[in-house]
Parts: structure tokens; C-alpha cells; sequence
């Protein structure tokens, strides 16, 4: 395939591409995105591939087949399992860019050291620190989600925490600069493998003080660096697909990093470095607080007789697996007449539209999934605000104690609702380790149990011919 | 208020700045050797040195990112999911990089980094579209009958 007939394909795919993302801005045209993007895609591997460079088709069939194998089962978890899944791609992806960028500096170097001019240099660092610490950064992000053994959920902070970190970032840049001035002497060969190492040591350090409720910017993050990492190889290999493909990916983890730093009202430099999620320190003699727990019976009443429910789902709902359940609630109560919402904060679940997804999986149509922004001033008109799984997100503490961890980050206002009806696995705080104010409102009820259990026996309440009368 | 959308200012500064970084350190580190090298009459010899051309790549990088700003500040908010798995197989364009690494003429150990690279960007794009396409499918209007349909 001739040079120009290559470079006209490259074009076609960045314009698919740009479509791709833009049919994604409406749920009635997003499938299409999907194609777009598969078509870009195949475009721009055959006509790589029909390169008259490539002349080891075996290393290419391979690899492929081994890719499909492991990608088509990763393409099946559940949707609960959404948020590892998409950590452990960004950590493929940060490793492809790291081997590309460690297989080029040996071959230019094995070639010849002019080879390695200084751009070439630069990029390569930038390629390689990138993409490693992408790559061991986000399987840690994915063992947290995941919830492995030896991986620690809540988040580890010692003394010195951040000194080490930026310490260890700025060795690898040190030596990245050397190698760039330097990067064909005898020092070099062992030098490269070091600041690979580096690398990848700080993804590893860089995420385990962040905790679950963090997570959402954190893989937003991730997701950015995975599109940096394209396109400095992008850089590297003098390709502009890499590069437009890559920007893409970046400002799309930019944009979401940047939606959900706000929706939490915090900076990047705050997440990466706050150690957000700490234990909070319970204050000695503040008074004992007491919840009020109502009956599935009453609560079931109570539901039945309202014209306006919201529902607030958290990660609560993910982990118990109880969207369907809250389907049954719904389609029971759109049934009576009542009037059913979703409020989905920006940052509920570990993901970026994590709830949005778990939702719609259960049928429930998306035109009943509201925004916290266009939700809250109606909230006062709101006659039972449901709140399953969820604890930050309404937590009022959250707009007046300065001394709490959240101070400052937006709410949805469940707390105006006429009554609120809390369910709660536990009397254990949540996953900030506060506890909630929420819970103690007057107009607030608690309904104890797992959530799928308790929303299943509402259910069976409002189903007609059981129980109810 | 209703859908505040970004604010459009801060964000394009990233990749500029970034753009503008890479572009200062390249300059400063090479004053020699681009003028050096732009002269075909230089008795080089065997070894012609290979020289990307910087600027090029740099307009499309910043001008890239900007469109990118532009259209993902647009997605649906309902659709953050998907076009983050979506956004995980576009990435996966890794994978034109890993296939001429692992399918050219280059040492054995360089064309395996090539291929394990190209396993990575392969399994990226079989999950990250069918993922995406898997989550789009349930995002629909009207809910599905109920089954069991009672009376």
C-alpha cells in the first residue's frame, strides 16, 4: 500500500473517530458512535498492516487471536463490574504504549545512536513513564475495584507520603533528561530499564492512597494519561493518527476528571495527593445519636400513598445488586400513579455515569434518570426521597461542617424531601467514614437490611394480592 | 439551573500548555542539530539521520484536543460509561504502532515487545466497542412490557 494511500486511510479514521464521539452526545444516535469507531478502527489496522513494512504476518495473527480471546470475555461482566474492567484496559493500554516505546528506543539504538535524536528522546520518556505508570497504576485502581485480598481498600498514607511520591517522579524525569543529552553511552542501557522501573513503582504508590470514593476521578485520570501515552508514541512513530486518536482519549479523561473534581468540589492536585477517604477521627463525648427505623409495612404505606418519589441510588445499589429490585419497586409504584425519578449525583458509584448504566441495564428508561442540578429544586416538592445505598452524596453535613471531609462538595438535597426513607446494609459509616446527618433528620426513617432484600419486600408489600391491603 | 456545561477556558489551556512545553523543550535541546541536518549536502555518509518534523506534529496535537474538548463536552452526561469504554477502544489506535513493531523486519526481542503490545491493544478494542455497545443497547425510552403481565 503506497505511502499516500496509507496517510488518506489514517484521515478517514481521525474523522470517524471525531463522529464516533460526537454521535455519543445523544443516546438515540450513540450506537452509531459504536460503529464509527469499529470502522475507524478496522480501517486504520489493515491499511497498517498492508504496509509493505510489515512482513511477519504470523506476529500479527497471533496476537490478535489472543486479543479477541481474552478481550471477548472482558466485554461480558457484569455491569456492576463496569468500573474494573474499564481500570484494567486503561492498563493495557498504558502497556502497549510503554512496550512500543521501549521496543523503539532498542531498535534506534541497536540501529545506530543517530538514530536517537533528542525529540525521539523526549518523546520516548514521555511515552514510556506514561504509559507504565498508567499500566501499574490502573491494575491497582482495578485490584481496589475488584476488591482483591492483598490489595488494601481503604486508603495507606504515611509521613512523607507525597515527598516520596513527587521524589520519585522527579528521579525518572532526572534520569529521562540525561538519557535525552546522553542517550546512546554505555550508561544508557541499564538507565532505560531504571526509569522504567520508577515508572511503574509510582502508578503503584501514586493510587494506593486514594480511596473507593475517589475512584471516580482517579480512573478519569487514569483514562487521560492512557490517551497522553497514545499520543507521545504518536510522537515517536511520526504518526498523526496516534496523535488525533490519543488527543481524543486525553481530553475525554480530562473533561470527565475535570466534571468530577468539581462535582466533588475538590482539585486534581487534592485528589492525587489528599489522601481523601481517611478514617475520620470520632470526636470523644459528642452526644449518642439515634436512628429511627420504620417498618417494610409502614414504608410500604407510605410509598404508596405519594405522588412524587425519588429515588437516590449510591454504590450501595451496585454492590447488592439491587437495580432490579428497583425496577419492580418502580414499575409497582408507576402502577398506583406515583410518580417515579432517579437523582444520579455525578460521582455516585466508582465511575463516571456508573448508576446511568446499572439503571438502564434494569430497563428502567433514561428519561427518568435526573441530574442532581435539575433535581435539587424540586426536591422541597418531593413527597418520599428513597435513598438506596447511598451516604456522601446526601450527607447535609456536607454544606455547613467545615471540619468534615466532604465540606463544600455538592449534595442532592434529600434531606428537603417531606420524608425520607434511608436504606442501610449497616450502622457503619460510609465509605469517608462519616457519619451521615442525613440519617438522624427528623423526617428520616431507616430501613436496616441489604438493599435488594429490603426493596424486595417492598415490592412483595405493594404487589397486589400480598400482604397489602 | 439546568445542564451547566464546562466551562470552555480552562480546559483547552492543558494541551496547549502542554503542546507549548514539549515544543520549548525540543527547542531548546536541539539548536544545532535541526540546522544540521536540514542540509542534504552534508557528507552524512551511509547513515542519513532520520528527522521528525516537531511543529507538524504539535498543531495537530493542540488543534486534536481542542475538537476533542469541544465534542466530549457535549456527551450526555447519562452516557459517561460507555463513552469512557469507548474512549478505551479509540486509544487502543496503539495498536497501528504494535502492528508494525511486531510485524516488521526488526530483532526477535523487539518483535516480541511489539506483539505483546499489540495483545494489549487487540483485547482493548474487542471489549472496550462490544462493552460500549452492550451498555448503549439498555439505554432506552419506553420500558420494556413487564413480564408475567398481570391484570
Amino acid at each position: 500500500m503506497s505511502s499516500s494511500l496509507v496517510q488518506a486511510s489514517y484521515l478517514i479514521a481521525t474523522a470517524l473517530f471525531v463522529f464516533s464521539l460526537h454521535w455519543m452526545n445523544d443516546p438515540k444516535t450513540a450506537r452509531r458512535g459504536v460503529f464509527a469507531g469499529v470502522a475507524a478502527m478496522l480501517i486504520a489496522v489493515l491499511s497498517t498492516w498492508a504496509e509493505p513494512v510489515v512482513v511477519h504476518h504470523a506476529w500479527i495473527i497471533v496476537p490478535i487471536l489472543l486479543g479477541i480471546a481474552v478481550g471477548w470475555p472482558l466485554a461480558l461482566v457484569p455491569l456492576t463490574a463496569v468500573p474494573q474492567r474499564t481500570a484494567l484496559s486503561h492498563a493495557f493500554g498504558g502497556l502497549a504504549a510503554g512496550l512500543v516505546g521501549t521496543a523503539k528506543y532498542y531498535l534506534w539504538y541497536g540501529e545506530g545512536p543517530q538514530n536517537l535524536t533528542k525529540f525521539r528522546m523526549i518523546a520516548i520518556i514521555a511515552e514510556i513513564i506514561l504509559g507504565y505508570l498508567t499500566f501499574t497504576g490502573s491494575l491497582m485502581a482495578a485490584g481496589k475495584l475488584q476488591e482483591v485480598k492483598w490489595i488494601p481498600q481503604r486508603p495507606v498514607t504515611y509521613r512523607g507520603q507525597n515527598l516520596v511520591n513527587i521524589g520519585a517522579l522527579l528521579a525518572a524525569v532526572a534520569i529521562g533528561a540525561w538519557l535525552v543529552v546522553n542517550p546512546a553511552t554505555d550508561l544508557a542501557v541499564p538507565l532505560f530499564p531504571v526509569i522504567i522501573g520508577i515508572a511503574l513503582l509510582f502508578g503503584v504508590m501514586l493510587i494506593i492512597p486514594i480511596g473507593g470514593a475517589d475512584m471516580p476521578t482517579v480512573i478519569a485520570i487514569l483514562n487521560a494519561y492512557a490517551g497522553l501515552s497514545a499520543v507521545a508514541m504518536g510522537f515517536v512513530l511520526d504518526n498523526k493518527l496516534l496523535i488525533t486518536a490519543g488527543a481524543l482519549d486525553g481530553s475525554s479523561g480530562l473533561i470527565l476528571s475535570i466534571i468530577m473534581c468539581r462535582a466533588m468540589n475538590r482539585s486534581f492536585t487534592n485528589v492525587l495527593f489528599g489522601a481523601f477517604g481517611q478514617v475520620q477521627q470520632v470526636k470523644p463525648g459528642t452526644e449518642q445519636k439515634l436512628y429511627k427505623a420504620e417498618t417494610i409495612e409502614g414504608a410500604a404505606q407510605i410509598l404508596e400513598q405519594a405522588s412524587l418519589v425519588v429515588v437516590i441510588p449510591g454504590y450501595g445499589m451496585a454492590v447488592a445488586q439491587a437495580q432490579h429490585k428497583v425496577r419492580e419497586l418502580y414499575d409497582q409504584l408507576k402502577k398506583r400513579g406515583v410518580t417515579v425519578k432517579f437523582a444520579i449525583h455525578p460521582v455516585a458509584g466508582r465511575m463516571p455515569g456508573h448508576m446511568n448504566v446499572l439503571l438502564a441495564e434494569a430497563d428502567i428508561p433514561y428519561t427518568d434518570l435526573v441530574e442532581m442540578d435539575e433535581i435539587n429544586p424540586d426536591m422541597p416538592q418531593v413527597d418520599v426521597a428513597l435513598v438506596v445505598g447511598a451516604n456522601d452524596v446526601v450527607n447535609p453535613a456536607a454544606r455547613y461542617d467545615k471540619g468534615c471531609p466532604i465540606y463544600g462538595m455538592p449534595i442532592i438535597d434529600a434531606d428537603k424531601a417531606r420524608t425520607v426513607f434511608a436504606i442501610k446494609r449497616s450502622k457503619n459509616p460510609g465509605f469517608a467514614g462519616i457519619d451521615n446527618e442525613l440519617y438522624f433528620g427528623d423526617k428520616t426513617w431507616m430501613l436496616f437490611g441489604d438493599a435488594k432484600n429490603v426493596i424486595g419486600e417492598l415490592v412483595k408489600q405493594l404487589t397486589p394480592g400480598s400482604g397489602m391491603h | 439551573m439546568s445542564r451547566r456545561p464546562i466551562q470552555p477556558w480552562g480546559a483547552p489551556l492543558v494541551p496547549l500548555l502542554l503542546g507549548l512545553g514539549i515544543a520549548g523543550l525540543a527547542v531548546a535541546q536541539t539548536p544545532t542539530e535541526a540546522t544540521t541536518i536540514q542540509q542534504p549536502t552534508s557528507p552524512a555518509g551511509a547513515h542519513e539521520v532520520p528527522q521528525t518534523d516537531l511543529w507538524p506534529l504539535l498543531f495537530v496535537f493542540v488543534l486534536a484536543s481542542f475538537i476533542g474538548l469541544g465534542i466530549i463536552r457535549r456527551v450526555s452526561r447519562l452516557l459517561h460509561t460507555p463513552l469512557m469504554s469507548i474512549t478505551n477502544a479509540i486509544s487502543a489506535i496503539a495498536v497501528v504502532g504494535s502492528i508494525i513493531v511486531a510485524g516488521s523486519d526488526y530483532p526477535t526481542g523487539i518483535r516480541l515487545l511489539g506483539a505483546i503490545a499489540l495483545f494489549a491493544s487487540m483485547t482493548n478494542i474487542v471489549s472496550g466497542f462490544l462493552i460500549t455497545d452492550r451498555m448503549l443497547k439498555m439505554f432506552k425510552t419506553e420500558p420494556r412490557k413487564v413480564q408475567g403481565g398481570k391484570p
